[in-house]
C-alpha cells in the first residue's frame, strides 16, 4: 500500500506544467541557460487553475448542503433500475442496487472532504507543530523525535490502520483520526526541513544577532515561512487521503454501507464492470478530478510559496 | 587585419555584425550587438570585459553553442571561408571539437564528473576520427603528456575529482586539442585558477598555438592576462566592442575611457604605499534598458550631451587601431571635455 | 568504514522495534487464539486454558516476545493459528507471487520513464514535453486501485486480451503466469511510472544547463551520446533514491491490487490473517514487510555511494 508519504517535490516539480501554470519570474539575461517552461505570462494564474479551485469548492459546496439539495435518497434501493445508465430519472445511473448515483455521488462527497480534511488537519497541526519546534531547537530532542519518526514511517501502516480498525471498529470518525494520527512524521520531516532551511537564511541569524528571542524569532520570521509550504504540501495531501479512503474500501475497511463513499462505489463496481462500466466510471472520475485539482492547486502554490523559488 | 575575399582566405574566423539577443519576460536583451571581429591562423586575439559584456555570449553564439529557447543569433560568423550562422546541429558537430573547439572557464564543471578523464578524450577521438580502442588510449596518453600531465598513463584513469585544480584545466585544454582544431576560444580559462597556476596554463595555450598553427581568441576579464599574450585585443562592453586594435597600441596610447578606466584599475608596485585603489565607477547597465547613445555615458568622465544622444560607432584612427567614442582619450576633443566636466564637477572619477 | 557499521546497527534497533511494536500490536487485537485453533466446539475451558499453557500466551508480553524473537531468528516464526501452517512457509509461498508483480512493474515504469523523462527534458518546452507533462500530471491523480479498474475494464472485459483475476504459477505455465500478471504490474506501473519520468525529466533540464553539457556539444559529440552517455548518470540521483525506496516497498505495497486481482500475494495474506485474528501470521508478515523496507533501504544506501564516484572515494559530493 502506498505510503501516506505524498509524492512533494515529484509531483509538479518540473517546470511547464499543464497549461497557465506560470514558470517562475524573470530569469538573468546574457546566459546560455535553456528556458524549460512557455515563457510566463506574468504573475498571474491561468484558466486551469481557476477551474481547478472552481472543482474544489464546487466538492465542497456537496459536501456541506447534501442534506438539503434536491435529490434523490441515496439509500434507497431500486431493483428496477438496477445498473441503469444515465436517464431522466438518474442523472448519473444507478448502481448495483438501483440507488441513484448523482445522489450517492454527493453525499460521498461529504465522506471524502471530512476524511481529507480532518486527517490533514491533524497531521499538519501536530507535525507541522513538532516539526519546526524540533527544527528549530534541535539537539537531544531532535534526535529523539526524528528517530521515532523514522520507526513510525518504517512501520507498515496497513498493519496499523488495519489492527486498529478491527478492534475499534469502523467509522468515519475512527479512520479520520487514525489516518491524521499515522499522517504525523510525514509532516513533522516537511516542517522540520523547512525549519532547518529557514533557520539557516540571513534574516534569521540577523534577528539572533538584533538579541530577538528565540520564542520571537520562531514566531515572527520561522513560523510564516514554513507555515506556507507546508499547507501547499497538504493540499495535495489531501488527495492522498481521499485516496487511501478508496484502497481502504477495497479491502472493505471503509466506513460500513450504506453510507455512500466514492471508494466504496468504485469498489464495488468492479463486479458490474461487463453490463455496467458507468457504475465505475463516474466515481472514478469524481475521484480522479478532485485529487488532480487538489495536486494542481497545491503544486501551484507551493512553487509560488517555497522559499527558495520565491527568490529570497 | 584582413585580406579581400578573392584570395584563399588566411582569415580563420572572420565574424561580421553579430547580433545575439534573448527574449525574456523583462523584455528583449541585447548580450552581443552587433560585434565583428577576426582572426589569423597563428595569431591570439585576447576579448576583454567585465562579467555582463557579452564575452562570453559572444564566443558560444559564434561557435553556434546558444541553446536557448528564446535566443536569435544573426550576422555571419564565417570559418575557413564556411558560415556557421543558421547552420543545424547536425551540421554544427561536424565542425565542434574538429575545426573549433572551446576550452571552458571552470574545468570541475565543464569535465563530466562521472566519467574517467581519458574516457573523455577519447570519445572524441573514437567518435570524430574513427580511431580504434588502444589506438584512442594511446592517444590520448600522449596528449596527457603534450599538455603537461605527469604520469599520464596512470592519469588517464583518474575522474575529474582526483586531479587538481590546474591539471583538470589541462586536461580540458587536451580534450580540446584531441582532434587538432584550427580554432581555439579560451573562455577564461584561468578565472578558477591559483594565480601560480595561470601562467603555467597560459604558457601552455600559447605554446599548443604556435606549435600547431591555430587560431586562438582568449577572453578575459583581467588585464593581465591579455598583456603579453595577444596580438590583438577588442575591448567589450555592453555587448559591443568599444576599442580594439595591437595589444602594444591599445595598452599604450588607449582611445576608449573605459579602457582607460580599466587600465587604471590595475595597482602598481611602482606607485607610493596607500596610493588609493581605483575603480570605474558605476555598475554595467542593465541591458533590458538600454538608454540611447553611447552606452558607457553613465559612468564616463569625459560624457558630453553627445555622447548620450548619438551611438558612436568603430572608426579607425588609421593604424588598425579602432575606437567607438567621440571624445577619445588623449586627443584635443577628449581633453576639453574632460576638462568641462571637471568644471561642472561632473567627473565620477576618483582623482590620482 | 564506521558509517555502514551505524547504519547496519540502525537496521537492527528498527527492526527490533517495529517486530515488538507490532506484537504489542496485535496482542490487542480481541479474540482469542486458543479458541481459534481449537475450533469453537473443541474449545472447552480446560482445553483452551491447556494450548495457552502450550503457547505461553498468559506470559507477560515480553517475555512472549523474546521468545518469539529467539525462533525468528532461527527462522522459525510459529505456526499459523488457523491453519497450523509454519508461517514462514507460507510468506516462502506468497513471495515469488508479489516479488513478481512488483518488480516487473518496476521493470516496465523504468523502461519508459527514462526514455521519457530523458527526451522530455532535450525538448523542454515543446508541445511534445508539455503533452508528456500534463499526461504524466494527470496519471499521478489516478490511484492504482482505479487504474486496476480500468485496465480491467479495458483489456479484460471489452477487449479481452488479459485475465480480469486468477493466478497462474510460473512454473506451471510461463505465458498463462505472464499474462494474469501483467494487468497487476500494470497498474502498480502507471503511477510509477509518472513520478519518475517527472523527476527524472526536473533533473535532467538542470543537467542540461550546464557546462559539462555544452562542452560535450562543443565536442562535436551526438545527440544520443550526449543524453544517455553524459546527461543521465548525474540526473539519475533523485530517481535511484526513489527508486530505492520503492524496490523497499515491493513486499507490502501490492495489497491493493493483489486484493483486486485475487493474487496470491504476501500483501494478501496479511490483510487476510488480520480480518481472521491469525495473530502469528500476522506477526510473522509484518516483520517480513518491515525487514524489506530496511534492508533494502540499507542496500540502496550503498549502490549510491557506488554511482557517484565522488562519494566512493570520499570526497564530498561538490558543484551540486
Amino acid at each position: 500500500m502506498a505510503a501516506l508519504q505524498p509524492l512533494d517535490d515529484v509531483v509538479g516539480d518540473a517546470t511547464g506544467t499543464a497549461e497557465g501554470a506560470p514558470a517562475d519570474g524573470a530569469t538573468a539575461a546574457g546566459t546560455t541557460a535553456a528556458r524549460t517552461g512557455r515563457r510566463p505570462r506574468g504573475r498571474r494564474l491561468g484558466v486551469a487553475f481557476w477551474l481547478a479551485v472552481a472543482w474544489l469548492v464546487l466538492v465542497l459546496l456537496a459536501a456541506l448542503t447534501a442534506e438539503w439539495l434536491p435529490l434523490a435518497d441515496p439509500y434507497l434501493p431500486d431493483v428496477s433500475a438496477k445498473l441503469e445508465g444515465p436517464s431522466a430519472e438518474h442523472p448519473l445511473g444507478a448502481d448495483g442496487l438501483g440507488r441513484d448515483q448523482l445522489s450517492r455521488l454527493v453525499h460521498g462527497a461529504r465522506v471524502s472532504v471530512t476524511v481529507s480534511l480532518s486527517a490533514v488537519g491533524i497531521g499538519m497541526l501536530v507535525g507541522g507543530v513538532l516539526g519546526t519546534a524540533v527544527g528549530y531547537l534541535r539537539g537531544l530532542f531532535e534526535t529523539v523525535v526524528m528517530a521515532v519518526v523514522d520507526v513510525m514511517l518504517a512501520f507498515p501502516s496497513l498493519v496499523l490502520l488495519l489492527a486498529v480498525l478491527a478492534y475499534v471498529g469502523r467509522s468515519l470518525t475512527v479512520i479520520s483520526l487514525l489516518i491524521g494520527v499515522l499522517s504525523i512524521p510525514v509532516y513533522t520531516r516537511v516542517a522540520r526541513a523547512n525549519t532547518l532551511a529557514v533557520a539557516q537564511r540571513e534574516f534569521v541569524l540577523a534577528a539572533h544577532t538584533l538579541g530577538a528571542t528565540r520564542r520571537r524569532i520562531l514566531f515572527r520570521e520561522i513560523v510564516p515561512n514554513v507555515v506556507l509550504p507546508v499547507l501547499a504540501f497538504g493540499l495535495v495531501a489531501m488527495g492522498v487521503v481521499i485516496v487511501l479512503e478508496g484502497s481502504l474500501a477495497v479491502l472493505g475497511l471503509s466506513v460500513p454501507p450504506p453510507e455512500p463513499t466514492w471508494g466504496d462505489m468504485i469498489a464495488t463496481s468492479k463486479t458490474h464492470l461487463d453490463d455496467a462500466p458507468h457504475a465505475a466510471l463516474i466515481p472514478s472520475a469524481a475521484m480522479f478530478l478532485t485529487v488532480l485539482s487538489l495536486n494542481f492547486v497545491g503544486d501551484t502554490l507551493r512553487r509560488r510559496l517555497d522559499v527558495k523559488d520565491a527568490g529570497l | 587585419m584582413t585580406t579581400t575575399e578573392t584570395e584563399p582566405a588566411p582569415t580563420l574566423l572572420r565574424v561580421r555584425d553579430l547580433r545575439t539577443t534573448f527574449d525574456t519576460p523583462r523584455g528583449t536583451v541585447v548580450a552581443v550587438d552587433g560585434v565583428s571581429l577576426d582572426v589569423d591562423r597563428g595569431e591570439t586575439v585576447g576579448i576583454v570585459g567585465e562579467s555582463g559584456s557579452g564575452k562570453t555570449v559572444l564566443s558560444r553564439s559564434a561557435l553556434g553553442l546558444v541553446t536557448a529557447r528564446h535566443a536569435t543569433v544573426t550576422g555571419s560568423v564565417r570559418l575557413e571561408g564556411e558560415e556557421l550562422v543558421g547552420r543545424s546541429p547536425r551540421e554544427m558537430r561536424r565542425i565542434w571539437g574538429v575545426k573549433a573547439a572551446m576550452v571552458f572557464q571552470d574545468p570541475m564543471t565543464a569535465l563530466n564528473a562521472t566519467m574517467r578523464v581519458g574516457d573523455q578524450i577519447t570519445e572524441s577521438l573514437r567518435h570524430h576520427l574513427d580511431m580504434g580502442r588502444r589506438e584512442a588510449r594511446a592517444t590520448a596518453v600522449a596528449l596527457l603528456r603534450s599538455v603537461g600531465i605527469p604520469e599520464p598513463e596512470r592519469r588517464v584513469r583518474a575522474y575529474p575529482h582526483q586531479l587538481s585544480g590546474g591539471m583538470r584545466q589541462r586536461v580540458t585544454i587536451a580534450i580540446a586539442l584531441a582532434c587538432g582544431p584550427r580554432l581555439l576560444v579560451a573562455d577564461e580559462p584561468t578565472t578558477a585558477l591559483d594565480v601560480t597556476i595561470q601562467k603555467q596554463i597560459l604558457d601552455l595555450l600559447d605554446h599548443q598555438r604556435r606549435e600547431r598553427a591555430m587560431g586562438m581568441v582568449l577572453i578575459t576579464h583581467d588585464l593581465g592576462v591579455v598583456a603579453g599574450r595577444t596580438d590583438r585585443v577588442a575591448v567589450m562592453y555592453a555587448g559591443r566592442i568599444v576599442e580594439h586594435g595591437p595589444t602594444r597600441a591599445l595598452f599604450h596610447e588607449r582611445r576608449h575611457h573605459y579602457t582607460d578606466g580599466l587600465l587604471r584599475c590595475i595597482p602598481r608596485l611602482s606607485n607610493p604605499g596607500h596610493t588609493r585603489l581605483q575603480a570605474v565607477p558605476g555598475r554595467p547597465p542593465d541591458l533590458v534598458d538600454l538608454p540611447p547613445g553611447c552606452p558607457f555615458a553613465p559612468r564616463c568622465p569625459a560624457a558630453q550631451d553627445r555622447c548620450r544622444e548619438e551611438t558612436p560607432t568603430l572608426t579607425d584612427a588609421g593604424d588598425g587601431h579602432q575606437h567607438a567614442c567621440f571624445f577619445p582619450v588623449g586627443t584635443p576633443e577628449g581633453e576639453e571635455a574632460l576638462a568641462r566636466n571637471r568644471r561642472r564637477d561632473r567627473t565620477a572619477e576618483v582623482a590620482v | 568504514m564506521p558509517l555502514v557499521l551505524r547504519r547496519a546497527v540502525a537496521l537492527v534497533v528498527t527492526l527490533l522495534v517495529v517486530s515488538f511494536l507490532t506484537f504489542g500490536l496485535t496482542s490487542l487485537l480481541p479474540g482469542d487464539p486458543a479458541v481459534q485453533i481449537l475450533g469453537a466446539e473443541a474449545a472447552t475451558e480446560e482445553n483452551v486454558a491447556a494450548v495457552r499453557e502450550e503457547l505461553r500466551l498468559d506470559d507477560p508480553l515480553l517475555a512472549r516476545y523474546v521468545h518469539w524473537l529467539g525462533d525468528a531468528v532461527t527462522g522459525d516464526l510459529g505456526r499459523s493459528y488457523r491453519t497450523n501452517q509454519p508461517v514462514a512457509e507460507a510468506i516462502a509461498e506468497r513471495l515469488p507471487v508479489t516479488l513478481e508483480i512488483g518488480l516487473l512493474a518496476l521493470a516496465i515504469a523504468l523502461a519508459v520513464a527514462v526514455p521519457l523523462g530523458t527526451f522530455s527534458a532535450f525538448r523542454a518546452g515543446g508541445l511534445a514535453d508539455r503533452v508528456i507533462t500534463s499526461t504524466t500530471f494527470g496519471v499521478l491523480a489516478v490511484p492504482s486501485f482505479m487504474m486496476a479498474i480500468l485496465l480491467i475494464l479495458v483489456f479484460a472485459e471489452t477487449l479481452r486480451w488479459l485475465p480480469a483475476t486468477g493466478w497462474t504459477r510460473l512454473t506451471d505455465d510461463p505465458v498463462e503466469n505472464l499474462r494474469g500478471a501483467l494487468l497487476p504490474a500494470l497498474s502498480l506501473a502507471m503511477g510509477e511510472l509518472a513520478v519518475y519520468t517527472r523527476l527524472l525529466r526536473s533533473d535532467m533540464i538542470t543537467t542540461l544547463q550546464q557546462d559539462s553539457i555544452t562542452m560535450a556539444r562543443a565536442k562535436g559529440l551526438p545527440t544520443w551520446r550526449i543524453l544517455f552517455r553524459h546527461a543521465l548518470r548525474p540526473s539519475s540521483f533523485s530517481l535511484m533514491t526513489v527508486v530505492g525506496v520503492q524496490i523497499g516497498t515491493i513486499v507490502g505495497g501490492a495489497v491493493i491490487v493483489e486484493t483486486l486481482f485475487a493474487v496470491p500475494g504476501v500483501g494478501r495474506l496479511l490483510v487476510d490473517s488480520i480480518s481472521q485474528r491469525d495473530l502469528m501470521m500476522v506477526q510473522g508478515v509484518a516483520l517480513v514487510i518491515a525487514a524489506s523496507v530496511v534492508v533494502v533501504n540499507f542496500a540502496v544506501d550503498l549502490l549510491y555511494s557506488l554511482l557517484d564516484p565522488r562519494i566512493r572515494h570520499g570526497r564530498a559530493a561538490t558543484a551540486r
